[in-house]
């Protein structure tokens, strides 16, 4: 009975902050993971901002830099449906805050100061630029803006979901309609917004010209950046505490709620930080294409985010960018050649990857091994993480 | 941190649309013994934690630490210090026992401190891991285990968030012999400086470690006392076996 006498005696002669400070020097198990994962995104940072620009034209680059736009939005999906199980369908709502927002700004850079946008001379020449159009001058506010506004939108929204406990197909199809109705808003308030044409005619980025190859490459170089610093963001959110629990929440909602979390918390972080992801792909694709209409942030847009990342493998760190990428880059080559095959080829693979391979390609590896002959002959796997490992690197 | 020892029931009453699963009830648990709660099925075991612990709306009271547990959220108990498990066991199967347990400890930590990867294993989930008996399987996939240690796995994960107050629901349904015993010793383990409260059916395992008994029927309360003082009370002979055979005694 010693071990019982122990545990009754650390229960009441050691207080609850000096067992918190007190951790055995063991690392944990998942530490050669981590850091493997990490190489991982060195290498995928020196393919982007090393081999890339020096292998490919300019006008490849920019296709390249939309991808990479695509790619950013689809690294939040995975934290948030990957592993927050939030089948986010609708994220082109926070693609277009981040997209109007910057297309506001240099929508007014290109007309200069004091004066309206062209589209807008079309309907009333005197009309006063409205009033939500006049802070995007500020360069710094639209950064600001860029950032905070899917952040508050996100939370708003998130909050009043989970907190109701809206999940599931609820989740999704609450998500997915909000996409359809901003689109229609914005297709409604052409006066306002350019409506269906959407907003064009960039001629420079926050003071270097659009039209100068140099400075594309630059703008391909900040997008190529961000990604890559969003994979570490996520990199580390997946291995830190937050990580587990959100794939606890994912699981077992109703678990969580009895180890003293409030899942709509968990959930709500997960949901913001991909709002702010989408957000940022957004902006930053408006320099890159050069126009921003509603077919951009609708609900097939919305759609063809998810399907990277379901591509991919929307719960491991790279399938979800790796899969955005690729979806891109197919949809430009094959839509060139074979407009109208692309989007009948890009369903069926996404049926055949629903049904065959769950994980996405990401799965792969794992799979194949899975078929392998085990080389030991009775002996338990050394480590089950190993394989999730494998997973998760791929 | 001072607990106080007890969680006082009183006039509990669940429900459910007239339907009355708890009706009246009055419990006093007291720190240190292990409280069963013992009852035909739809007596109202199962309803009167889920009152306990926010998963259905109660009416009356019930005192613990100055708080009354039936106006507090789900999260909120936990981190009263009052915490379940659920008849079915509910581990997070895709991560490790490890992880699992790290997980349960969050009450100890700062929001801020989630974000951080955790360093090492602390000392309170290690401490757990030991009175479980579960170091040697710490990193294997909580998805793999047996049933009888999914169960362990989940008293571990009490043990990590500190609950003074441990409601056990069927906690050895469905286990072999060996793994009762293991679990009946084990929660003689843990008892001493908490309130554990074990719904049971299976009236050997009440025997042999049961220090007091709450007979529950039809949302009532019947009987309470030592195992002893049940097994002699013959109303609640006639509950469990039927009218017929108290007559056959009779």
């Amino acid at each position: 009975m010693s071990a019982a006498d122990d545990i009754a005696q650390t229960d009441t002669t050691v207080t609850r902050a000096e067992r918190r400070r007190r951790i055995s020097v063991k690392p944990g198990p998942s530490l050669v993971r981590d850091w493997g994962s990490l190489a991982g995104i060195a290498v995928m940072a020196i393919l982007l901002l090393a081999v890339a620009p020096a292998a490919l034209s300019d006008f490849r680059l920019n296709n390249l830099a939309k991808y990479c736009c695509w790619a950013i939005a689809a690294v939040g999906i995975g934290l948030a449906w990957g592993r927050g199980g939030m089948l986010v369908m609708g994220q082109g709502v926070f693609f277009a805050l981040g997209a109007y927002s910057m297309g506001m700004h240099l929508q007014l850079e290109a007309v200069g100061p004091d004066a309206i946008p062209t589209f807008m001379i079309l309907y009333d020449p005197l009309a006063p630029l409205p009033a939500f159009w006049e802070p995007f001058r500020s360069g710094a506010f639209t950064l600001f803006a860029i950032v905070a506004l899917p952040a508050v939108g996100a939370t708003v929204l998130g909050y009043a979901i989970f907190k109701r406990r809206v999940k599931g197909a609820y989740f999704a199809i609450l998500t997915q309609a909000l996409a359809v109705a901003l689109a229609t808003l914005i297709s409604g308030t052409i006066k306002w917004t350019g409506g269906d044409t959407g907003l064009s005619g960039f001629k420079t980025f926050f003071g270097y010209v659009l039209s100068d190859p140099v400075n594309m490459r630059l703008i391909y170089t900040i997008t190529a950046t961000l990604l890559v610093v969003c994979l570490v963001v996520v990199w580390q959110l997946y291995r830190s505490r937050f990580g587990e629990l959100l794939v606890a929440t994912r699981d077992a909602e109703e678990r969580v709620r009895f180890l003293g979390y409030d899942p709509a918390n968990i959930k709500l972080l997960a949901f913001v930080v991909a709002a702010v992801m989408a957000s940022i792909g957004g902006a930053m694709f408006v320099p890159i294409v050069g126009i921003i209409s509603p077919t951009d942030i609708n609900a097939a847009a919305s759609i063809f985010l998810i399907a990277g990342a379901a591509l991919g493998g929307r719960a491991a760190l790279f399938g979800p960018a790796l899969g955005a990428l690729a979806v891109g880059y197919g949809q430009s080559t094959l839509s060139e050649q074979f407009p109208s095959l692309w989007i009948y080829l890009l369903g069926l693979m996404f049926i055949l990857v629903t049904l065959l391979l769950p994980g996405g390609f990401a799965s792969l590896p794992k799979r194949l091994s899975g078929l392998m002959p085990r080389k030991a002959k009775d002996e338990p796997r050394p480590d089950q993480a190993a394989d999730q490992a494998a997973e998760a690197a791929a | 941190m001072n607990r106080q020892g007890y969680l006082e029931v009183r006039d509990l009453t669940v429900d459910f649309d007239g339907f009355k699963a708890n009706e009246g009830v009055d419990i006093t648990f007291l720190q240190g013994r292990i409280h069963f709660l013992i009852g035909p099925n739809g007596a109202g075991k199962t309803t009167l934690v889920d009152a306990l612990t926010g998963l259905v709306k109660g009416t009356g009271l019930a005192n613990y630490n100055g708080k009354d547990l039936l106006n507090l959220k789900s999260h909120q108990i936990v981190r009263a210090g009052v915490g379940r498990t659920f008849q079915t066991a509910t581990v997070f199967e895709q991560l490790t026992v490890l992880q699992n347990l790290d997980i349960a400890g969050g009450v100890h930590r700062k929001a801020w401190g989630m974000l951080r990867a955790r360093r090492g294993i602390p000392v309170y989930v290690e401490e757990a891991l030991e009175t479980i008996g579960m170091t040697d399987l710490k990193d294997k996939q909580a998805g793999i285990l047996a049933h009888g240690q999914k169960q362990w796995l989940e008293i571990g994960m009490l043990l990590v968030q500190d609950a003074q107050v441990m409601f056990l629901d069927e906690t050895v349904a469905g286990m072999s012999a060996e793994e009762r015993e293991e679990t009946g010793e084990l929660l003689k383990k843990i008892a001493p400086g908490r309130i554990i409260v074990v719904i049971e059916h299976d009236m050997e395992f009440v025997r042999q470690y049961a220090d007091f008994v709450t007979v529950l029927h039809a949302g009532r309360l019947l009987a309470e006392g030592s195992i002893s003082e049940i097994q002699a009370n013959t109303q609640v002979q006639e509950v469990y076996l039927g009218r017929n055979a108290s007559e056959e005694v009779a």
